[in-house]
């Protein structure tokens, strides 16, 4: 460029024009030569046939409203049925007259999950949108609640212990006697109701009638499964990962141990565990929720998954960013909080999606200890008698709910990826 | 303290002691019987060829890595597998690394007051004026909002420096800090550790500027094979090496 005298412009060259157009692409990638002309002319031809066989089937000759499945034989698709079952397909055997809750709480769900999309959310509001979203999502569809004093003081200790954990060593001296305080009120609540000096008291809400979790079906169950079940799996996720990269041999192995061993059994096989075997070990009288067991299973299942995920965020991250902690003097947990888990997080959100994609998807395989999920309460609108016969109509339905959901998650997932890997990164 | 090249260190306490210090990585004998002893406010350069340790021996300082005879005081601290000791001393002994390191998703700022708020339990503000200061001094305090990857390799490098001295230490250690530099960024890099050393900083620096050594040194050193070969003051050391792998080395890097 020496020779481009000083302010002048240095003369751009313009690509060179295309000019082939759409007939010229055409030309190019579909009639090349005599073989992939004739490809090229059979399969239009046999995409235009199945085409037209499915839209004469499931929208010109399809029934729409019918009395019976019977009014239904010898025309094309019998959405009748969907028509006539599609709140017990929804909802299952929810009580009929109340499926304004589960429809409500699906709401719920659906716009706390929608809200914790938003990269500008993801602070403690996100602690504040899930614990609101929660609470109403387990009344509506509980109806009632009852929250013992065990559980709220326990929760005190939690909270006051994980804030003078993380808060130790920033936190004024006022902010750290608050969490102090909180963590000895709850210690010392629980002791003394252990004891038995304070009362079982709890915190009754009950503004709907009791639904018990037998009765829930359709889709609020696979919603909150897999929501859950990977909200929980989450933190024990990180836990395992960074217990597998532990130096300490004894933590190192549980967790490989644990890792393998999960990952190496089928899901059903863990459910069937938890629904049959486990009461089994309960002493006499103790019993788990069923719901709860297939909720506890499916955690223990996506942590070793996501642990996975994980570790792989985690070996991802240059040495150095390790070295450049160690070297200021930052302890193990300010490193790991601070430096690491931030950075590791941030690489696996688009892996952790697609795991969400195939958990919700999973959660179907609960039918084996006979919770009604979406796919088992469309199963369950076949058994009538009156709408027999229509198989297709039915699981097409199904399909085309469950590719609503995952398609719009394997979008969110595709922009969240070119959304983190812009700006800020190297 | 002294501004020239030469000044009085006969008198002044000695802050890092290493004695018979050996490592091995595997079966490889990467440190052989170091003893090195180093004043308070001395300034050394260290410099040897590649696998030569020279990166091993400073980073044994900070315990990056472990070494597995010898023993290596620090300030009066004694490195040993207690963590106590060992936040002590990395408390008081900045690093900067060959590729910065800088932590990619924290700003400019951040990456500053991150040590001195969360190690020193420094009050926010007061920890971001430190860290203005700093950024005045390595000349970029206009980019403190901006992230790493948003600054050129020179900044970026300068901004690590300013990192280290956000905790007010007493040693700083160089692992080759213009190594991964376009050349036309070395001199802003060189020009800041300069103005450092004139500060009376007590300095390791593991580098092939020679230009630097000689401005700045009180001491160069040559290790090969894990051994120190040779060390001597600046002028004496370029002008008559007096071991055979240092007239080589030096004839290596000096005349091409």
């Amino acid at each position: 460029m020496a020779d481009i005298p000083a302010g002048e412009q240095r003369r751009q060259l313009a690509p060179p024009v295309d000019h082939t157009g759409v007939l010229g692409w055409i030309r190019k990638n579909l009639f090349s030569s005599w073989g992939n002309g004739i490809t090229t002319i059979v399969l239009l031809a046999a995409i235009l046939w199945l085409l037209n066989w499915f839209v004469d089937w499931a929208i010109l000759r399809a029934v729409w409203t019918a009395p019976g499945g019977s009014a239904c034989r010898g025309h094309g698709a019998c959405w009748a049925l969907i028509h006539e079952k599609y709140r017990l397909i929804f909802f299952g055997t929810y009580p009929y007259e109340q499926q304004w809750r589960p429809l409500l709480a699906v709401a719920v769900m659906l716009a706390v999950l929608i809200a914790s999309g938003d990269r500008r959310m993801w602070n403690k509001r996100l602690l504040a949108i899930w614990g609101i979203g929660s609470f109403a999502t387990f009344l509506l569809m509980l109806g009632q609640i009852s929250i013992p004093l065990g559980l709220i003081l326990f929760v005190a200790l939690g909270i006051g212990g994980l804030g003078m954990l993380l808060r130790g060593t920033v936190a004024d001296a006022a902010e750290i006697n608050g969490w102090r305080a909180l963590a000895a009120v709850g210690a010392l609540g629980l002791i003394l109701r252990v004891i038995g000096v304070l009362p079982g008291w709890s915190l009754d809400i009950a503004p709907f009638s009791y639904v018990e979790t037998g009765l829930w079906g359709g889709i609020p169950v696979t919603i909150i499964l897999a929501s859950y079940g990977l909200l929980f799996a989450f933190p024990l996720g990180i836990l395992l990962a960074l217990g597998r990269r532990s130096q300490l041999p004894a933590v190192k192995g549980l967790c490989v141990g644990y890792i393998e061993l999960i990952r190496g059994v089928p899901l059903i096989s863990l459910l069937i565990m938890a629904s049959v075997m486990l009461p089994l070990f309960m002493p006499q009288g103790v019993s788990f929720d069923k719901f709860l067991r297939a909720q506890v299973a499916i955690i223990l299942f996506a942590a070793a998954y996501i642990a996975e995920i994980i570790r792989g965020g985690l070996q991802s991250l240059p040495k150095g960013q390790f070295e450049a902690a160690d070297a200021m003097g930052l302890n193990y947990v300010q490193k790991t909080t601070l430096i690491i888990l931030p950075q590791a997080l941030r690489v696996v959100i688009p892996p952790l999606v697609n795991t969400f994609i195939g958990f919700f998807k999973g959660t179907s395989l609960v039918l084996i200890i006979g919770i009604f999920d979406f796919l088992n309460a469309a199963n369950q609108a076949m058994v009538d008698p009156n709408w027999a016969g229509f198989p297709g109509e039915v699981y097409l339905f199904a399909a085309f709910v469950y590719f609503c959901f995952c398609f719009s998650m394997s979008r969110y997932a595709k922009w969240l990826e070119v959304e983190l890997n812009r700006g800020t990164r190297r | 303290m002294a501004s020239s090249t030469s000044h009085d260190l006969s008198h002044a306490p000695s802050v890092i002691q290493m004695k018979a210090v050996n490592k091995w990585f595997g079966q490889f004998h990467v440190l052989t019987d170091i003893n090195l002893d180093v004043k308070q406010g001395e300034r050394i350069v260290i410099c040897g060829p590649s696998g030569s340790g020279k990166s091993t021996l400073i980073r044994c300082i900070n315990r990056l890595e472990e070494h597995q005879q010898g023993d290596i005081v620090v300030h009066g601290v004694t490195l040993s597998n207690d963590v106590k000791n060992i936040e002590t001393i990395r408390r008081e002994v900045g690093m900067v690394f060959q590729s910065f390191n800088l932590f990619p998703h924290l700003t400019i700022l951040d990456n500053l007051t991150l040590a001195p708020i969360w190690v020193k339990k420094m009050p926010k503000r007061e920890a971001e004026e430190i860290a203005m200061s700093l950024l005045k001094r390595v000349r970029i305090p206009e980019q403190a909002n901006k992230y790493p990857g948003q600054l050129s390799g020179g900044q970026q490098q300068r901004v690590a420096i300013a990192r280290a001295l956000c905790m007010r230490p007493k040693i700083m250690l160089f692992d080759e800090p213009t190594s991964a530099l376009d050349p036309e960024m070395v001199k802003e890099v060189l020009d800041v550790m300069i103005e450092l050393a004139k500060e009376g900083m007590t300095m390791l620096c593991v580098t092939h500027e020679m230009g630097f050594a000689r401005a700045v040194a009180d001491r160069v050193i040559f290790m090969d094979r894990g051994e120190i070969v040779e060390q001597n003051e600046p002028e004496e050391f370029f002008a008559h090496p007096k071991n055979e792998r240092t007239k080589t080395f030096l004839g290596q890097i000096l005349h091409h």
